[in-house]
């Protein structure tokens, strides 16, 4: 048995990881990463339009500082996420992009003068702020109230992952690619690493290690179709469920966005939108102001998609050879700014559609995008079940979106999360809690057991069809675990699910390699796969509201009163999976729940909304600043590391 | 009516000893705008089980899906078999280590490549991250980031007629993120340091201008140019050395 020892051993090599990685390494400690592919093709490089952080450096983001992003934030996630976490996230975006900014990525800066922008369709001049010549500029994005996505053209992903992927490089960090973790090595509560496949040998090893960090990405390809990359199945999540211990959190949150290809669901940014772009419907018609007057195009994601849908039904769409879909309309942004600005989404229209979008309008539909649930975490990114697990990233439910994540905030997410969790993984290891007893006999046993599936697996003889079972849940998820949901179809999901899982056992296969052979890679993902499916599945059938990207066309209301509470999904040993749930306390929240402002109100209230909305409107009479305000009402400065405590510099905000 | 498209795919296990290197036939009825993505996903589920290729992002931006599509190298995931004859022949990326069928380790050969030159931004010191950012001129700024596209799929090496004889030539891929460092204010080194790292025939004097590079970079970089502006600089430096 091939047995490594690390410090910290990262599963993924994304943003998250990586900066992860990085944060360790500079804290005197050893991470070693894995990854299923070489880090710098991870699904970090398909991020397009941009980055979040409150610098405030553009005509359009005058006056933007961490108290808008967070109220952004928190109206995004309808009130499902954890406002502490928000707090730490928006404080820490600007230095995430400042230290991105020293160590390579060349952001796209602002140019002194006036400028041309297209805003609701129509073309602007705009007049850049005095002083900010050369500074980071931004774009707008959904469901903001300033210009704040900071971009480079349309590659921030590439440029940002390029970036990060070569400093690990630089600081010596080993990077163990085209490997795979099977399973999480732990003794009752306690994670010490991990069973790790070579996909290219077949090999198994066990990696030991005082903390383990999951940074997976997200559980997309549960869908048939999917912006994600295909590797984004849900597995990093799955190796923490069947443990047995750590616990999944918000695991129906799952974001549709609205303008992906059709068919090939490759995303095109809302950048896009961002940038002046507008819908249209068969008739040419731009359909959104008629629904959301205010934000049109650009509200939230959950909205658009939605509301794109509900066009759709009302016979609206345009019919084409692969289902119906709407138009999205660039034309107006001019060739000049699309072959600058746009070049990724103008390549991708030309190989995938054949299309030149500077000319033609470009079919898309709403399609899966990114999953909000994931590991269960608290704000150091630390399962709270299991000692010694933390996860980061999309990979994690830290609980920074709730039920939706505002475009530009995954990217700033990776990073911020990396640089945070990165603290107090080290803090952790450093601390005697961080001692593990390191154990050949139990890393030999967990081996032994993978081992054992795997040769079972390789002799398996079943009727299923591994390729046949994975079509159908995929299918399952589209159909009835979708954009608009109800309890019949739920329920038919979480039925058709669990005989999926049955009949997962009894696959047979075709190939017998051992080393290099993605049949077998299948078969032991697939029930993995479907573990998590029905994860988001129970989720949404037992979520008897609409929240965010959950929408229910039974439980159209947001119920604060019953709801204002997260999903906590865990799978015991010995038994069937566990819904728990872990309410949102309102009394301690900075910005209590009220309305977003699309639509129509519709919400129960919590009992305790009233009583705290009145609190926090009489300290916002009392406090001198909007530091000391913030202060009062949830304190969160004292959790962050001690370096990165200071506040944010900007232009019309001096530090001494 | 759909053509039956013919693929004709190269397979050999190299950890089999039982493997011979051979190309096998898969018949396979086009659809409207199938991609070598889909059909090769196609071919894996109905066919060929155990058939290796690497895709992640099927959109052509990871770079992992290089490979010699009749001949020439170019990304799998966005070229339409509408593009190509009846006859589709695919083989494995040259000059990268096989891993197996049609599945390549250009990340080990990409890493190395990235110690060797240390393709990162040498820094003077690090930054005050609480403070407002050093600015940069917008144009720079876009020009950096027009030197940055390179997704190291490997195509450049794969088309390369200096790579095929010297086996530690750093290709057009490594010299372009030379070019990419050099043009970039934020990295300290100057040219003494490149030519510490490609100033030899197994780096820019290495290149023979064969352009193959130029015409099958996915990405449209300008890798010539590059190559020449950067071989103008460091013989420049060498001449100042001796």
């Amino acid at each position: 048995m091939k047995l490594l020892y690390t410090d910290v051993l990262i599963i993924g090599g994304g943003l998250a990881g990586l900066r992860t990685a990085i944060g360790v390494k500079r804290r005197g400690l050893d991470p070693l990463i894995l990854s299923l592919v070489p880090p710098k093709r991870s699904h970090s490089v398909a991020a397009q339009g941009g980055m979040q952080a409150s610098l405030g450096n553009c005509a359009k983001s005058e006056g933007d500082n961490e108290d808008i992003h967070f109220a952004d934030t928190v109206r995004g996630s309808d009130w499902g996420c954890d406002q502490l976490v928000a707090r730490m996230f928006t404080h820490m975006a600007p230095k995430a992009v400042r230290e991105l900014a020293a160590w390579g990525v060349p952001w796209s800066r602002v140019r002194a003068g006036v400028h041309e922008a297209v805003i609701h369709g129509e073309r602007v001049r705009i007049q850049a702020l005095e002083g900010a010549q050369g500074l980071i500029t931004a774009r707008d994005f959904g469901g903001t109230k300033k210009w704040r996505t900071c971009y480079t053209a349309d590659g921030t992903g590439h440029a940002m992952l390029y970036t990060l992927g070569d400093r690990a490089v630089a600081e010596s960090i080993p990077v163990h690619d085209r490997r795979e973790a099977l399973a999480l090595i732990h003794e009752g509560e306690r994670c010490q690493g991990a069973i790790v496949r070579n996909l290219m040998t077949g090999e198994l090893s066990a990696y030991l290690a005082r903390a383990t960090v999951i940074a997976t990405g997200g559980y997309g390809h549960l869908y048939a179709v999917s912006t994600n990359a295909i590797i984004n199945e849900g597995l990093g999540q799955a190796i923490a469920l069947e443990t047995g211990v750590a616990q999944l959190g918000n695991l129906e949150a799952v974001q549709f966005h609205p303008t992906a290809i059709v068919p090939a669901g490759i995303l095109v940014t809302e950048g896009c939108r961002g940038d002046g772009g507008v819908l249209r419907d068969v008739d040419g018609y731009r359909f959104m102001p008629d629904y959301e007057p205010e934000k049109a195009e650009l509200a939230s994601r959950d909205v658009v998609s939605r509301r794109m849908v509900e066009h759709m039904r009302k016979g609206k769409g345009v019919k084409g050879r692969f289902g119906e879909h709407l138009w999205l309309d660039i034309t107006v942004l001019g060739r000049a700014h699309i072959e600058k600005h746009l070049r990724e989404v103008k390549e991708i229209c030309q190989y995938f559609l054949g299309i030149d979008p500077a000319v033609d309008y470009i079919p898309v539909r709403p399609t899966q995008h990114y999953s909000m649930g994931g590991i269960r975490t608290d704000y150091r990114g630390e399962s709270p079940t299991l000692r010694g697990l933390f996860a980061c990233g999309e990979a994690a439910c830290w609980d920074l979106h709730g039920f939706n994540r505002l475009g530009g905030n995954s990217v700033a997410e990776t990073v911020v999360s990396g640089m945070l969790v990165s603290e107090y993984v080290a803090d952790f290891c450093t601390s005697p809690e961080g001692d593990i007893q390191l154990s050949s006999a139990l890393a030999r046993e967990f081996l032994q057991r993978e081992q054992a599936k795997l040769s079972r697996l390789l002799a398996a003889t079943g009727e299923e069809n591994p390729v046949a079972l994975r079509q159908q849940m995929e299918h399952i998820m589209m159909e009835r675990v979708g954009l608009f949901r109800n309890g019949a179809e739920l329920q038919t999901a979480v039925d058709e699910l669990r005989i999926l899982l049955q009949r997962a056992e009894n696959l047979g296969l075709r190939s017998r390699q051992p080393a290099a052979n993605p049949e077998l890679v299948l078969a032991y993902r697939l029930p993995k796969m479907l573990k998590i499916a029905l994860g988001v599945a129970l989720g949404a059938l037992a979520r008897t509201e609409s929240r965010g990207a959950h929408f229910r066309e039974d439980y159209p209301e947001r119920n604060d009163r019953d709801w204002l509470k997260r999903t906590l999904y865990r799978w015991p040993e010995s038994g069937e999976p566990q819904l728990d749930y872990e309410p949102l306390d309102v009394k301690q929240m900075e910005l209590p729940p009220g309305f977003r402002g699309y639509g129509t109100k519709n919400i129960v209230e919590h009992p305790d909304t009233k009583a705290r909305q009145a609190e926090v409107a009489q300290a916002q009479q009392r406090a001198p600043d909007r530091f000391a305000l913030q202060e009062q009402l949830m304190p969160f400065r004292h959790l962050l590391p001690e370096r990165y405590r200071k506040p944010n510099e900007r232009l019309h905000e001096p530090l001494p | 009516m759909n053509r039956t498209l013919r693929f004709q795919i190269f397979r050999h296990h190299p950890l089999d000893p039982q493997s011979q290197p051979r190309l096998e036939t898969y018949r396979l009825e086009e659809s409207p705008g199938m991609t070598l993505f889909i059909a090769l996903n196609l071919i894996r589920a109905e066919q060929a089980p155990d058939l290796n290729f690497d895709f992640v992002c099927r959109a052509g931006v990871c770079g992992s899906c290089a490979m010699l599509i009749n001949g020439r190298p170019g990304l799998a995931c966005r070229t339409l078999t509408a593009s190509l004859p009846e006859t589709i022949t695919l083989l494995p990326l040259p000059n990268f280590e096989l891993i197996a069928d049609l599945s390549v380790n250009t990340g080990k050969w990409m890493r190395a490549l990235s110690e060797r030159l240390e393709t990162w931004v040498h820094l003077n010191e690090e930054p005050d991250i609480d403070r407002l950012e050093a600015p940069m001129d917008a144009d720079l700024a876009e020009q950096i980031y027009e030197l940055d596209r390179c997704i190291e799929c490997g195509c450049c090496l794969a088309a390369c007629g200096t790579a095929q004889m010297r086996k530690d030539f750093v290709g057009a891929v490594g010299i372009h993120k030379i070019a990419r460092f050099r043009a970039d204010p934020r990295d300290c080194r100057d040219d003494a340091a490149y030519y510490e790292v490609i100033g030899d025939e197994d780096g820019v004097f290495g290149c023979m201008s064969l352009l193959g590079c130029q015409d099958f970079c996915p990405k449209n970089l300008s890798l010539q140019t590059q190559i020449a502006f950067i071989r103008r600089k460091l013989a420049r430096q060498g001449w100042k050395k001796t």
